[in-house]
């Protein structure tokens, strides 16, 4: 008998997990801070280039995507393979560029509006055609600021 | 009196969290937005007055179809193209064929339609890297620190003497 009791005596304590709840907390709410939800789903391929002179988009709100690349596989039978823009969800053209602009310029605060920056993220492969196409209907709209969306690269070529 | 309540049971807040947790895990894209910022130059419909420019201080660069770089006529690598930049732009031995001072100094760039866009941000890129380095060597020089961290009065007063000026024509129609 006293062999069993002897064993009883040394049961290691069980861990408290009162302050598990906290840790978790403490990763939620990191999380959060750092999620931007996906806006949109994108129906190209976009691989942007690499760039050393990067500057940083600060205020994310002010920011409005254009996206520019070859569509995605299941979208080739209908739209072909040649680049498209796309803009929020949906295949656009050119033309409907200004619309989108404006939309866009609503939706940020009146006096902050002239720092709105339109970034364009455009596959690497895409020719600049359509680039040019894009860029000069944003010059036409007044949409000056604008950022080529790269990825950080090291120094050297 | 009053009555007695029992504590409410807490063990299932770990859970509700965790599934929090969870989702916003999946939802992250932790993408830091970064890229090359540009201001376009304003739409006019008339043509722009041809000015008389110097051919001495006009750097031109062209990337054709072919994503080949040539530089005032002559054929180049891109990983060249920024300490060729920089001397022409500083022009340090004050030759007859490059810039008279960094003020006069403009980069004219100019692509075809079915030059690929990696080939133009780099060349873009490579361009805006020289002047940067121009920028920060100065402001080594002037004031003994990094441009990034000088004040936004003297980054103006620097950028004021060597501006940054990059004129891109339109872009002929080879190869779209």
């Amino acid at each position: 008998m006293s062999k069993f009791r002897k064993k009883r005596g040394k049961t290691v304590p069980a861990i408290s997990t009162a302050s598990l709840p906290d840790i978790i907390f403490i990763l939620l709410f990191f999380f959060m801070v750092v999620t931007v939800l996906k806006n949109s789903d994108l129906k190209i391929d976009v691989v942007v280039p690499d760039a050393t002179e990067l500057q940083k988009l600060e205020k994310k709100s002010l920011v409005s995507y254009l996206y520019i690349g070859t569509p995605k596989e299941r979208y080739r039978d209908k739209f072909g393979s040649a680049p498209r823009l796309q803009l929020n969800d949906a295949f656009a053209t050119v033309d409907d560029i200004p619309l989108f602009l404006e939309k866009e310029k609503l939706k940020i605060q009146e006096q902050l509006q002239p720092l709105m920056t339109a970034s364009l993220r455009v596959d690497k492969e895409v020719t600049m055609g359509i680039v040019q196409d894009v860029k000069t209907k944003l010059r036409k709209t007044g949409q000056l600021k604008v950022n080529y969306s790269a990825k950080p690269r090291s120094k050297d070529l | 009196m009053p009555k007695e309540r029992p504590e409410i049971n807490a063990s299932s807040m770990a859970d509700i969290a965790f599934l929090l947790l969870i989702f916003f895990l999946v939802t992250t894209t932790i993408d830091v937005d970064k890229g090359i910022t540009v201001k376009l130059p304003p739409w006019s419909d008339e043509p722009p007055e041809t000015q008389k420019l110097k051919t001495r201080n006009v750097y031109s660069v062209l990337v054709n179809a072919n994503d080949e770089l040539l530089v005032r006529g002559e054929p180049m690598m891109v990983r060249d193209l920024k300490e060729n930049a920089k001397v022409f732009i500083i022009n340090p031995q004050r030759l007859e064929n490059m810039s008279e001072s960094p003020k006069n100094a403009i980069i004219s760039l100019k692509n075809d339609r079915g030059t690929s866009y990696g080939s133009y941000l780099a060349v873009y890129n490579e361009l805006k890297a020289a002047y940067n380095e121009i920028w920060d060597e100065k402001a080594q020089e002037l004031h003994g620190s990094t441009y990034e961290d000088l004040p936004f009065d003297k980054k103006k007063e620097l950028r004021g003497n060597i501006p940054l000026v990059i004129s891109e024509a339109e872009p002929t129609d080879f190869g779209d």
